[in-house]
C-alpha cells in the first residue's frame, strides 16, 4: 500500500471510530472515559486547541461529580453552557456623544478583514447611520481599489490616499474628516499582517495612537478578525496583537466553510472578549451576529 | 516543544529501559505525548492516530529500549519518521505544453494571487516568459491586484474583466501561444470545497486548458479543516501539488502532514513573506522539524552562513581565542546579525522550547540596535578598544554624543563584559570538544 492508500484506509477506520464516538457523544448513558474521551476529540477536531480541550474537559469531570450528574446529556448541556459563557457578552458600545463611533478591523493576512469593513460598513448604515470606511491598507496591492468597490456597494464614503503612504496619516485625515462631516461611525481597515512582524506590529500601534490624539477615547471597538480554519496559531494572534493595540472583539470569518473555528474558545484565555460577529459569505449581507450558543452546540456535534 | 516532547518522553521511557516486555499502557503513554505534542502543532486528529498507530513498532522496539536517552531517541524516529512522510524535496514544476499552464485553486485569502505572482517571477528567473492569467471575476479588485503585482515585477497580465474565468483562461492561452509567452498561470478565485458550482468551474478550466500543474494553495496556519479542504480539492480535481503559505510566522504548519497524507501530493513551495521574492522550495526535513517544534535551525544557518563573511569570521574566531574581542568587533557583529534577517525572523527560527524564556516573550526593537551602533560610535578608538577606561564623565559624553542616556551607555558595557565573560566560557568549553554549528564553521558567538 502506498502511502495515500494507507492514510484512506486509516482515515475510513477512524471515520467509523469517530462515528462510533459521535454515537457515544449522543446516546444517553452512562458517563465513563470513552464518553469524556469523545468530548475531547470533538473539540480537538473543532480546533478547540489542545490545551482548552483537555481543561475544559476536565473541568466537566469536576463538575459532573460535584453535582452528582450521571446522563450524557446532562453532562454535555454542562460543557456547551461553559462554551457559551465563554464567548457571549458582545454588546453595542453605545455611541459617544457628538462624536463618530470608531471601529479598527485588525488580524493576520487574509483573514478577512476588508470584507468585514464593508459588511459592518453596510449594517450600520442600513441602520441609518452615517458611516465612513477608512482604506487604511496602503500596502498590498489593489487593497484601496478593493475597499472602494465595497464602499460604492454599499452605499458608504471612503477616505483614501496613494497606496504607499502612511496608514497613521490616512487615519488621521478620515477621523478630522469623520467629525467634519458629522458622520455616525467610522471604520477602518487595516494591512494584514502576522503578529510575528515587529515593526508592523509598531505601525499598528502608531495608528492606535494617532486615532486616539484626534479624538480622544477612539478607537471604541478594536475587532480582531479571524479565520474560522486557523488552528492553534490564532492563540499566538490573539496574545500579539492584543499586546499591540487592546482587542475589544472577535470577527469570525468564513464559518460557511467546514471548519468550525472553535479557536476562538482557546483565545479567551487571554483576550477574555465576546465573539462580535460571524462571516458566513462573501455578499454584503453576510455577517451575523454572533450566536454563543448554536456555535457551542456546533462544536459538539 | 522539542525539548518539551523529549523531556516529557524522557520520563515516561526511563523507566522502560531494560525491561524485556513493554506493557501495552507503558507505551501507550509515551505514544500520548507524541499524539498531543502533533495534536498542538495542528496536524488533524485522524492523521496524527493513524500516524501514531504507524510508528507504534518503532517507538517502543529495540532501539529505544537500548538508549540511554529514550526520550530522544523517540523523538529521533518520529522526526524520521514524518520527514519520509513529508516526501522527497521536489520543486520542480512541470512545464509540458506550449504553453505549459499552471492552475492555481485554493480557499479564501490563502494567498493564490500573490503565490501566482511569486512562481512567475521564480520562473522568470530561470529564463522564461510567464504570462499571468487574472481568472478570478468574483473578488472585487482581484484582476487589478495580480495586475499591479505583475507590473512591480515587469511581467504580464492578461485581463478581460468582463468575462467568464473559463473564457478568460481560454483567451490567455491563445494569448500567450500567439505572442510566445510560455507558461500561463492562471490565479482564480478563492472558493469553498462545499461550492459545487465554483468548483464545478474549476473543472470545467481543468478540462479545457489541461494544465500541466494544478497547485492547491494553502495557509499554513489552517487548522483540523485542512483534511475536508484538501481531500475535497483533490478529489474534485486531481491535484499535481501544494504550495504552503505564511510559512513566515510562528505557525507550527501541521497542515503540511495533514494535506500530504491526504493528498499525497508533493508539497512544493513555501510562501515566507508579503513580498514577490518570498517563495522557496519545501524543505521536507525542515517541516518536520518545525512540526516538532525544533525549530527551523537549519534555514538559519543556511542564511547565517550566505551572510556571513569567512575572513572576517576567520580573524574574529583568532580574537576570540585570545580574548581580544572588541567593541569595534561587537559592532561588526551587530551589523552582520541585521544583515541575515530581522531579529524577529531569527528568533523565529529558533527551536523556542529552548531559548531562555525571556528571549521567547521578546520584542526586538530593531531600534535597540541602532541605539547600541550610535553608542559605539561615540567612543574614542581607545575607549572601543579598552572599556575599561571608559569612566563616568566619559560616559556622559559618549551618551550625549550619540543621543542616548547615561543608562544606554551602562547597560551596553554591562552586556558587553558578560558576553566577554561568556566567550571565555564557550573557548573552554570547546578545548572539551564542544563543536560550532554550523557545518564546521567558526566565528559565531551568538548562536
Ligand atoms: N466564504 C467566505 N469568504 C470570506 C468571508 N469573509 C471574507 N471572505 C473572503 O476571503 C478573502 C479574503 O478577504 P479580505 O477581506 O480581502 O481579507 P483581508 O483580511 O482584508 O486580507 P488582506 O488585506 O490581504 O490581509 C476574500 O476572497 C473574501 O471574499 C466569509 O465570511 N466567508
Ligand atoms: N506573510 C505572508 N503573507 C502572505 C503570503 N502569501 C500571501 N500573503 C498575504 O496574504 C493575503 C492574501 O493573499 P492573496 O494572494 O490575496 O490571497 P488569495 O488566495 O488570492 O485570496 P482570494 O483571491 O481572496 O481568495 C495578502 O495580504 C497577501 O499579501 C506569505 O507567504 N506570507
Ligand atoms: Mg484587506
Ligand atoms: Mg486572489
Amino acid at each position: 500500500m502506498n502511502l495515500v492508500e494507507r492514510f484512506k484506509a486509516g482515515l475510513a477506520r477512524s471515520k467509523e471510530g469517530f462515528l462510533r464516538h459521535l454515537d457515544l457523544l449522543f446516546s444517553g448513558g452512562e458517563l465513563n472515559d470513552d464518553f469524556y474521551e469523545a468530548l475531547e476529540e470533538a473539540l480537538i477536531l473543532g480546533d478547540v486547541g489542545v490545551e482548552a480541550s483537555l481543561k475544559l474537559v476536565e473541568q466537566l469531570r469536576l463538575e459532573v461529580s460535584r453535582r452528582k450528574i450521571r446522563e450524557r446529556n446532562q453532562a454535555k448541556e454542562i460543557l456547551m453552557q461553559e462554551i457559551t459563557a465563554m464567548l457571549n457578552g458582545a454588546e453595542e458600545p453605545v455611541k459617544p456623544d457628538g462624536e463618530p463611533l470608531v471601529i479598527l478591523l485588525i488580524g493576520v493576512n487574509g483573514s478577512g478583514k476588508t470584507t468585514t469593513a464593508a459588511k459592518l460598513a453596510y449594517r450600520y448604515r442600513r441602520e441609518g447611520n452615517e458611516v465612513l470606511l477608512v482604506a487604511g491598507d496602503t500596502f498590498r496591492a489593489a487593497a484601496i481599489e478593493q475597499l472602494q468597490i465595497w464602499a460604492e456597494r454599499a452605499g458608504v464614503a471612503l477616505i483614501r490616499q496613494q497606496p504607499g503612504s502612511d496608514p497613521s496619516a490616512v487615519f488621521y485625515d478620515a477621523l478630522n474628516a469623520a467629525r467634519a462631516r458629522q458622520v455616525d461611525v467610522v471604520i477602518g481597515d487595516t494591512a494584514g499582517r502576522l503578529h510575528t512582524k515587529v515593526n508592523l506590529m509598531e505601525e499598528l500601534k502608531k495608528i492606535n495612537r494617532v486615532i486616539g490624539r484626534v479624538q480622544p477615547g477612539a478607537p471604541h471597538r478594536v475587532l480582531l478578525v479571524i479565520d474560522a480554519t486557523t488552528g492553534h496559531n490564532g492563540i499566538a494572534q490573539a496574545a500579539r496583537f492584543n499586546e499591540a493595540v487592546p482587542v475589544t472583539g472577535l470577527v469570525l470569518t468564513k464559518l460557511d466553510g467546514t471548519a468550525r473555528g472553535g479557536i476562538v474558545v482557546g483565545m479567551q484565555d487571554t483576550l477574555k472578549v465576546p465573539v462580535c460577529y460571524v462571516g458566513v459569505g462573501e455578499k454584503l449581507e453576510d455577517l451575523l451576529p454572533f450566536e454563543a450558543a448554536d456555535f457551542a452546540r456546533a462544536l459538539l456535534a | 516543544m522539542f525539548a518539551n516532547l523529549a523531556e516529557k518522553l524522557q520520563n515516561t521511557l526511563r523507566k522502560l529501559r531494560g525491561k524485556g516486555k513493554l506493557s501495552e499502557k507503558d507505551v501507550d503513554l509515551a505514544l500520548r505525548e507524541i499524539r498531543l505534542a502533533l495534536l498542538e502543532a495542528d496536524v488533524n486528529f485522524k492523521v496524527v492516530k493513524e500516524f501514531v498507530e504507524e510508528i507504534r513498532e518503532r517507538a517502543v522496539g529495540e532501539e529505544v529500549r537500548q538508549s540511554l536517552t529514550p526520550g530522544q531517541q523517540v523523538v529521533k524516529i518520529v522526526h524520521e519518521e514524518l520527514t519520509a512522510l513529508m516526501g522527497r524535496e521536489q520543486s520542480k514544476i512541470n512545464l509540458a505544453g506550449s504553453p505549459a499552464v499552471i492552475m492555481l485553486a485554493g480557499l479564501q485569502g490563502s494567498g493564490k494571487t500573490t503565490t501566482a505572482v511569486k512562481l512567475a517571477v521564480e520562473l522568470s528567473h530561470g529564463g522564461r516568459k510567464p504570462l499571468l492569467a487574472a481568472a478570478d471575476t468574483y473578488r472585487p479588485g482581484a484582476a487589478e491586484q495580480l495586475q499591479v503585482l505583475g507590473d512591480s515585477a515587469g511581467l504580464p497580465c492578461y485581463r478581460n474583466d468582463g468575462a467568464s474565468p473559463v473564457q478568460i483562461c481560454r483567451e490567455a492561452v491563445r494569448f500567450a501561444a500567439r505572442e510566445g509567452y510560455d507558461p500561463v498561470i492562471l490565479d482564480t478565485a478563492g472558493r469553498l470545497h462545499l461550492d459545487a458550482a465554483m468548483m464545478d468551474e474549476l473543472k470545467e478550466i481543468k478540462a479545457q486548458l489541461k494544465p500541466a500543474e494544478l497547485l492547491l494553495v494553502v495557509d499554513a496556519m489552517t487548522g483540523q479543516d485542512a483534511v475536508n479542504v484538501a481531500s475535497s480539492f483533490h478529489e474534485a480535481l486531481g491535484l499535481t501539488g501544494v504550495i504552503l503559505t505564511k510559512l513566515d510566522g510562528d505557525t507550527r504548519g501541521g497542515a503540511a502532514l495533514s494535506v500530504r497524507a491526504v493528498t499525497g501530493c508533493p508539497i512544493k513551495f513555501a510562501g515566507v513573506g508579503e513580498k514577490l521574492d518570498a517563495l522557496e522550495p519545501f524543505h521536507p526535513e525542515r517541516m518536520a522539524s518545525r512540526i516538532l517544534g525544533m525549530g527551523d535551525l537549519l534555514t538559519l544557518i543556511e542564511k547565517a552562513e550566505a551572510g556571513f563573511d569567512q575572513q572576517k569570521a576567520r580573524k574574529l574566531e583568532q580574537k576570540l581565542r585570545r580574548q581580544e574581542f572588541t567593541l569595534d568587533d561587537f559592532r561588526e557583529q551587530l551589523q552582520q546579525i541585521q544583515q541575515i534577517g530581522s531579529m524577529e525572523e531569527i528568533l523565529a527560527m529558533l527551536p523556542a522550547a529552548q531559548l531562555p524564556k525571556e528571549l521567547r516573550r521578546l520584542q526586538v526593537d530593531e531600534k535597540q540596535f541602532q541605539r547600541i551602533e550610535a553608542v559605539i560610535a561615540s567612543m574614542t578608538p581607545a575607549e572601543r578598544n579598552n572599556p575599561a577606561i571608559i569612566n563616568s564623565s566619559r560616559r556622559r559624553r559618549i551618551a550625549r554624543g550619540s543621543g542616548t542616556t547615561v543608562q544606554d551607555v551602562n547597560r551596553l558595557l554591562t552586556q558587553f563584559s558578560q558576553m566577554q565573560r561568556l566567550f571565555k566560557q564557550m573557548g573552554s568549553l570547546e578545548k572539551k570538544g564542544f563543536k560550532n554549528i554550523g557545518k564546521g564553521k567558526r566565528g559565531f558567538p551568538f548562536f
